[in-house]
């Protein structure tokens, strides 16, 4: 996996334009939202770019079983770990934003709930991963769990609210943001910031796997060369 | 196809029936732990703690239940059936005869269950059907989970952390289901929950079909 030097500049773009023209933009004035409303420019997009990422891992985990290549089980735990990086991100703007308009940092709302669930499901993917030592074993078996899991996730997250009352916007009735933004200028902030954010979890995890696999490589030939320790390859010979 | 799936669950059946040990007690275990609440709390009145507590005891019996399914397998014992059968059948077999084990336990637990703590059931028709597709959906999951956790090593620990968040759609909209159907909510409400949980079951089924194959040979 090789990210284009364009996707590298276009994350670092986009992210800059969303944090400072997200701030400076004129929004809607709501009730109760005020100023809070943009928070649709950086919680919403982290989920949007979880999700995205949880979906590359989901077709990595996939392709794995298909091809029983390494790169794919190894490319499908690091969209994990990135996705799960942008998960917190999200839960946690979600929770400020919860405290000023809701009252409360957490509630029992259905949404809220699944998507600690969801979150907890890929942390028990990881201690899978880690409970495993035999390499072909684990990259099948949770190749497996992740399929699992990534349909659970899609359920309990995206149907399951939208069936009972739920505070969420989007959900039970109430309007998503899409309803309050009549001018379309948070779409002109909102749908780059989500390209971004994408780019950016690319970006990082394409990072992870390049130096996972370097690591690998090392330890491979560690195992080959443990005799003559003084020619292990270093990171910076690559 | 189908001579090969009674034949798998004809062996479980009689297998199980043989060595009564184990299912007796995931029964005792059942009845234990049904005691136990009954007399740490003697009364309930509120239908959403009755019906809360009633699928927690469901949800541990399950663990309890399905986690030998797999256990109880040797790997010698594997690799025969690997010679023999098909892993779709195999595996179809499997969640049957945990899906039959679990129903047939959480018919007992509602019985007792609801002898104990006395609560007036409005919809009984409707609790039922919760109770039974509530039971089979946990089994499926549990069936494929074990065998995951099986080969992990660490049998009951894993596989209650590698459940507990997929169960949790099945075990809500059962919760939602059975808690409706005891305040007696109209059929126009509870037909989307009682269409969920039972597309819930078709999913697990489908999954697990479709992916035990690749668990199979490891």
């Amino acid at each position: 996996m090789k990210l284009h030097i364009s996707f590298k500049i276009s994350a670092v773009v986009l992210v800059l334009f969303a944090i400072t023209v997200g701030m400076l933009v004129d929004v809607p004035r709501l009730d109760i939202l005020n100023e809070s409303i943009r928070n649709l420019f950086y919680h919403v997009t982290s989920w949007f770019a979880m999700v995205f990422l949880f979906i590359a891992s989901f077709v990595y985990s996939i392709r794995y079983l298909n091809s029983g290549n390494e790169q794919h089980d190894l490319l499908a735990k690091i969209f994990v770990q990135v996705g799960m990086v942008f998960g917190a991100a999200g839960l946690v703007t979600g929770m400020l934003w919860a405290k000023y308009t809701w009252g409360a940092y957490w509630v029992p709302d259905p949404k809220l709930n699944g998507a600690a669930i969801a979150l907890l499901a890929y942390l028990a993917y990881m201690i899978l991963r880690n409970s495993l030592t035999d390499s072909l074993t684990r990259a099948k078996i949770s190749a497996v769990y992740n399929i699992f899991a990534f349909v659970m996730m899609v359920i309990f997250v995206f149907i399951l609210p939208r069936m009972t009352d739920s505070l969420h916007p989007g959900n039970g009735g109430n309007p998503a943001f899409s309803g309050y933004d009549l001018d379309n200028t948070m779409r002109f902030v909102f749908y780059p910031a989500t390209i971004g954010w994408i780019l950016l979890g690319l970006w990082i995890s394409e990072l992870r796997f390049r130096v996972d696999s370097l690591s690998q490589k090392m330890n491979d030939d560690l195992d080959i060369k443990s005799d003559r320790l003084d020619s292990i390859p270093r990171l910076d010979e690559e | 196809m189908i001579s090969k799936i009674t034949a798998i669950l004809a062996k479980e059946i009689t297998s199980d029936l043989r060595n009564p040990y184990t299912l007796a007690g995931s029964g005792l275990f059942l009845l234990s732990s049904l005691f136990v609440c009954y007399i740490a709390a003697k009364r309930i009145n509120v239908v959403a703690t009755w019906v809360a507590l009633f699928w927690i005891i469901i949800l541990f019996t399950s663990f309890n239940a399905v986690a030998k399914s797999f256990v109880s397998e040797t790997r010698e014992r594997m690799l025969y059936f690997y010679t023999l059968h098909h892993p779709g059948q195999f595996i179809a077999s499997k969640m049957i005869y945990n899906g039959l084990v679990l129903i047939v336990l959480s018919s007992v637990a509602a019985f007792v269950y609801s002898t104990l703590f006395s609560m007036e059931i409005n919809d009984l028709a409707l609790f039922a059907y919760g109770v039974v597709f509530g039971a089979s959906g946990i089994s499926f999951v549990l069936s494929m989970l074990s065998t995951i956790a099986s080969k992990a090593g660490r049998n009951l620990t894993l596989l209650a952390v590698l459940g507990l968040p997929i169960l949790l759609p099945i075990i809500l909209v059962a919760i939602t289901l059975t808690k409706n159907a005891v305040d007696g909510i109209d059929w126009s409400v509870q037909w989307k929950y009682a269409f969920v949980l039972f597309a819930l079951n078709v999913v697990c089924l489908a999954l697990s079909l479709v992916l035990f194959p690749y668990l199979w040979r490891e």
